[in-house]
């Protein structure tokens, strides 16, 4: 196995170092998408994908987006994160250096898109997360300022925990609450942390605070010890995946009080996996409600129902907007530059999307935006009430 | 009184915890017993266990008695499947191949079950669980079931090594595997049916894990599996009751761990307890150190 | 005399054209992306290689020397040296995590003298449990969520240069004194005791270095990337490596190049799979255990790597009967 093989490895090595950088070349505005197919949370990614490819179909109807006087059409391009960190960055690379994205839209979970958000700002790229509420996202961790290339298309968990504080407080008439999260997830973290501050501004008390982690199945030494601090109500921000699982082993161990979730709940499939109903009559916190929907939600929730038979969650209708805000900022640009389209973004102040109106202060990433509670009732969400920011 | 209640509900989600890792701690020290290799792919094997059980009552509703017996058989042909094509060729091999073939097999078997199922399913129940409070204490009947067919089938394998002329000839081979056959003991056949054994005891730990935490993921075998590889090295790897006592201590360790301290803390010390049994006791607490041919 | 210089010119053209390839573009973003990956990874190979080849032992856990020297090195230039200039804070930051990981090296150096083989195994995989969950603790490290913000670094030339002197170290260490007792320890440790190879000392020095160069790619490693969590250095990280070895050839300074290359080419080429691809690798990896069980090129070398004094020794004439 000597120079035969040599040779032939070579040739296999090169070959292949070669073929991994091969481009197309046909003109075309292209969006990178960086979901969670795969992993703890593929209803997210599968939400996403779905209103992304909706909207290109839409667009490409049109005969694509108008950029500059004429119309380019709109290609996606979609690498899967499998819901984990690492793989998100890489993801993130993946989409800059060889697929040539202009635009980076998701990750969605707060986890991934922290570290996405990193590799976008250091590559000069604009990246819209649709779904993620972590102030973190949006600010450079180095300096603490706003970053320059990161935006989102919801609202952040400072606007969200003092709502669900609030809630919690006077229509629930909580005064004491506990609160179980996963500590290596960061969504949930600082939606725990921040529900903290604010019912205890709300002058409830916070008697007892557990922690998990991603992929954790047993729960029922944490909720054994948080039985014993018997709380009016326990804050649950965990994903759909979950929610269920903690819920029923809580049951079991006896313990009785209500759950309180944030948007993490949103997607339907929490309800499937909720075999045992342990979750019925619980509030949570979401980004939009189709009972409430105004008309252009209401056309996109029929397309999308036309096209995949099931009812958009809030997931799909941030990616629908956070699509339309990176083709309009493509349009405003009026060129395939990925700093002219930063640059468009930044000077945008409004946009009125399937998810209600989304105000962009000066210098702001975070659009402000209003927040729905919700109630899981009878096999599916509805509608309890609407914050305006 | 609130004390003694909350520490006897932590010591049954204890026991909980420690029959599913000893019946899977059982078959990695079954499997080092009688051909001295560590069968990495063993906590594959025991998630799998889930996965038919998934796979069986999405096709055929069958009662849960049915699925145990059903689920352990498959688990067991799988796991004289793998013995036969991909362990016994590197028998003469050295002890590294046969471990990293073993390492390869499980991550296989772990990403063919990825690729079919990327994501966590959930685990139909296929039983009305009750739940039983006196004093304070919660108990399921399904904490009842999982301690009870644990004991159950360590007490049956115990008397199957003890008592039978297999057991013997398992203990046989694992004592010297050169000279049995010399002695008119099938060799092959009794490793065989020692792989099936110990896959079946995995395959009813994985079923018995999926109804107790019944969101199940490909990624099982290792978050689960490797802990009962701990508590098997932990006890003495290739002495059954090692494993066993390995098991449930490795389960007390974890719900105090996770008591006292935030969950992430749970690897460092359930590996850092390993390593201090490892260093002042290199065979575990019940185990030998192999004679050395020089 | 004009042969001797030929390697180390050959070496510094290599250095200066991977100095100048990204600046003419000919080299994409993505292609350097792949190039320095593959860096990355023949330095993994090739320290893995020094204990599980060249010294036949079996570590399992070598991923976590990398991140040790992961997270060394990103917490000096962003916890301790923000904003300083590369030029200056790099080669400190290599170091230093090369060095924290060979000071890691020591106790499991230590700790292999009273065991071998599977044991030893199970010791390395807890000493990888451990680090990783010891990261996650640890807040100032980021616990489980990782450190962000990690200067990018990395680019071809110090991947190129790193690369050169790992291999060159490993070389150097392999055909020493020491490495020829490394050697000896495989082949039969207790009849290398008794023929007087401080096999003590050697074995030191192999998890010492290994760990050192498993350090500096965890380096290079965080600076490409931008972000690690300890997530990025579990047991299927070991595996990677492990294949890499395997696949390339034990004990071969080649082999770890070619082991190297062929999976970092392959996970590239095969993103369109999805999740699939990650059966690929440990089916190649049980393949080659089945029928190629010492990889590739597997205790042999190119003779351009060998020093002098190794290539094509003469044969000594039979004895006459």
């Amino acid at each position: 196995m000597q120079l035969p093989s040599r040779l032939f490895l070579s040739t296999l090595l090169a070959g292949g170092v070669l073929l991994t950088s091969c481009q197309p070349s046909k003109p075309s505005v292209k969006i990178g998408i960086n979901a969670e197919l795969t992993g703890e949370m593929p209803a997210v990614g599968a939400s996403c994908k779905q209103a992304a490819e909706l909207f290109v179909e839409q667009v490409n109807a049109k005969g694509g987006v108008p950029v500059g006087g004429t119309t380019i059409p709109l290609k996606l391009v979609i690498v899967d994160n499998s819901a984990k960190a690492d793989q998100s960055a890489a993801a993130a690379q993946r989409l800059v250096s060889q697929e040539q994205a202009l635009v980076l839209v998701g990750p969605n979970a707060s986890s991934c898109a922290i570290p996405a958000a990193e590799i976008a700002e250091s590559l000069g790229v604009l990246m819209i997360s649709p779904w993620s509420t972590n102030p973190k996202t949006t600010v450079s961790s180095a300096t603490g300022k706003p970053k320059q290339n990161i935006f989102r298309s919801c609202f952040t968990d400072l606007f969200e925990a003092p709502i669900l504080a609030r809630f919690a407080a006077k229509n629930l008439h909580a005064k004491t609450a506990a609160v179980l999260y996963d500590m290596s997830s960061e969504a949930p973290s600082s939606q725990a942390k921040l529900f903290q501050e604010a019912f205890e501004k709300e002058g409830g008390k916070v008697v007892a605070m557990e922690t998990y982690s991603t992929g954790d199945r047993d729960f029922s030494a944490q909720l054994t010890k948080l039985s014993g601090s018997a709380p009016d109500i326990i804050f649950l921000p965990a994903y759909y995946n979950d929610a269920p699982l903690i819920a029923e082993q809580a049951r079991r161990l006896g313990i009785k009080a209500p759950f309180l979730g944030s948007d993490a709940w949103s997607s339907p499939d929490i309800i499937k996996l909720d075999a045992g109903k342990n979750l019925e009559g619980s509030y949570f916190c979401n980004h939009y409600s189709p009972e409430g929907a105004n008309l252009k939600a209401k056309q996109f929730i029929a397309d999308y129902k036309a096209r995949y038979g099931s009812d958009p969650d809030d997931v799909a209708a941030l990616t629908y907007d956070a699509m339309g805000e990176a083709v309009g900022a493509v349009t405003a640009a009026g060129k395939l530059d990925r700093t002219a389209v930063r640059d468009a973004m930044s000077g945008t102040r409004t946009f009125d999307g399937v998810t209600g109106h989304a105000r962009f202060d000066v210098g702001s990433r975070d659009p402000a935006k209003s927040a729905v509670i919700m109630q899981i009732k009878d096999g599916g969400f509805h509608w309890v009430a609407t914050v305006e920011p | 009184m609130g004390s003694l209640n909350y520490f006897c509900q932590q010591a049954i989600n204890a026991l909980q915890l420690g029959s599913i890792y000893a019946l899977i701690a059982l078959g990695y020290s079954m499997v080092y017993g009688v051909l001295s290799m560590i069968n990495f792919a063993h906590g594959d094997v025991f998630m799998l266990g889930a996965f038919f059980c998934l796979l069986l009552v999405a096709l055929v509703p069958v009662p849960f008695w049915l699925a145990l017996i059903i689920v352990m058989g498959s688990t067991a042909l799988l796991g004289t499947l793998i013995e036969r094509f991909a362990y016994r060729p590197l028998r003469k091999a050295p002890r590294v191949s046969a471990i990293i073939t073993a390492l390869g097999c499980g991550l296989v078997i772990q990403n063919v079950t990825l690729g079919f199922s990327p994501y966590a399913r959930r685990m139909p129940s296929l039983l009305d669980i009750t739940t039983y409070q006196f004093g304070g204490l919660s108990i399921s009947t399904l904490q009842i079931l999982i301690i009870g067919i644990s004991l159950s089938l360590m007490v049956l394998l115990d008397y199957l090594i003890r008592r039978t002329p297999f057991g013997m000839a398992m203990r046989a081979i694992s004592f010297d595997r050169a000279t049995v056959p010399l002695l008119g003991v099938p060799a092959n056949t009794v490793i065989t049916i020692t792989f099936a054994v110990g896959a079946a005891l995995g395959g009813a730990a994985g079923l018995l894990y999926g109804l107790a935490y019944p969101v199940i993921s490909p990624t099982m075998g290792i978050a689960v599996g490797w802990k009962a590889f701990v508590a098997a090295v932990i006890g003495g790897i290739g002495n059954m009751r090692g494993a066993v006592l390995g098991a449930f201590l490795l389960g007390g360790v974890e719900v105090i761990t996770v008591t006292l301290l935030p969950s992430t803390y749970r690897d460092l010390v359930v590996y850092s307890l390993l390593l201090v049994i490892l260093v002042f006791k290199p065979y575990g607490l019940l185990g030998k150190p192999p004679l050395q041919k020089v | 005399m004009k042969n001797r210089l030929l390697t180390p010119a050959l070496l510094l053209a290599g250095l200066a054209i991977s100095a100048i390839l990204p600046a003419t573009g000919l080299v994409n973003d993505y292609l350097q992306f792949v190039l320095v990956s593959l860096a990355i990874n023949a330095i993994l190979c090739v320290s893995l290689n020094l204990v599980n080849g060249w010294m036949g032992e079996f570590s399992v856990g070598h991923a976590g020397f990398m991140a040790l020297g992961a997270y060394a090195s990103a917490l000096l230039t962003v916890r301790l040296f923000p904003g300083a200039p590369p030029w200056l804070i790099f080669p400190l930051a290599i170091v230093t995590g090369g060095s924290v990981a060979g000071l890691a090296g020591l106790p499991v150096g230590f700790l292999s003298f009273k065991t071998r083989g599977d044991y030893l195994a199970i010791i390395t995989l807890a000493f990888l449990m451990i680090v990783k969950s010891g990261l996650e603790n640890i807040p100032f490290t980021g616990g489980p969520r990782g450190l962000l913000g990690i200067p990018h670094f990395t680019n071809l030339p110090w991947a190129y240069f790193c690369c050169v002197v790992a291999f060159w170290g490993v070389r150097n260490l392999v055909y020493s004194k020491f490495g020829r007792g490394i050697s000896a320890i495989r082949e039969d440790e207790v009849a290398a005791e008794s023929m007087g190879v401080d096999t003590r000392s050697a074995k030191l020095a192999a998890f010492v270095t290994s760990a050192f160069f498993a350090g500096v790619a965890g380096a290079l490693f965080a600076h490409q990337l931008q972000f690690i969590n300890p997530s990025s250095f579990d047991i299927l990280k070991s595996t990677e490596m492990l294949v890499m070895v395997y696949l390339g050839g034990v004990a071969s300074l080649g082999g770890s190049l070619l082991g190297a290359g062929v999976v970092t080419v392959l996970t590239q080429i095969l993103q369109p799979l999805g999740t699939w691809r990650m059966v690929v690798l440990p089916l190649m990896l049980v393949l080659l255990m089945l029928f190629r069980p010492s990889g590739i090129m597997g205790y042999s070398d190119w003779s351009w790597l060998k020093p002098r004094s190794e290539r094509n020794p003469k044969p000594k004439p039979e004895p006459k009967r």
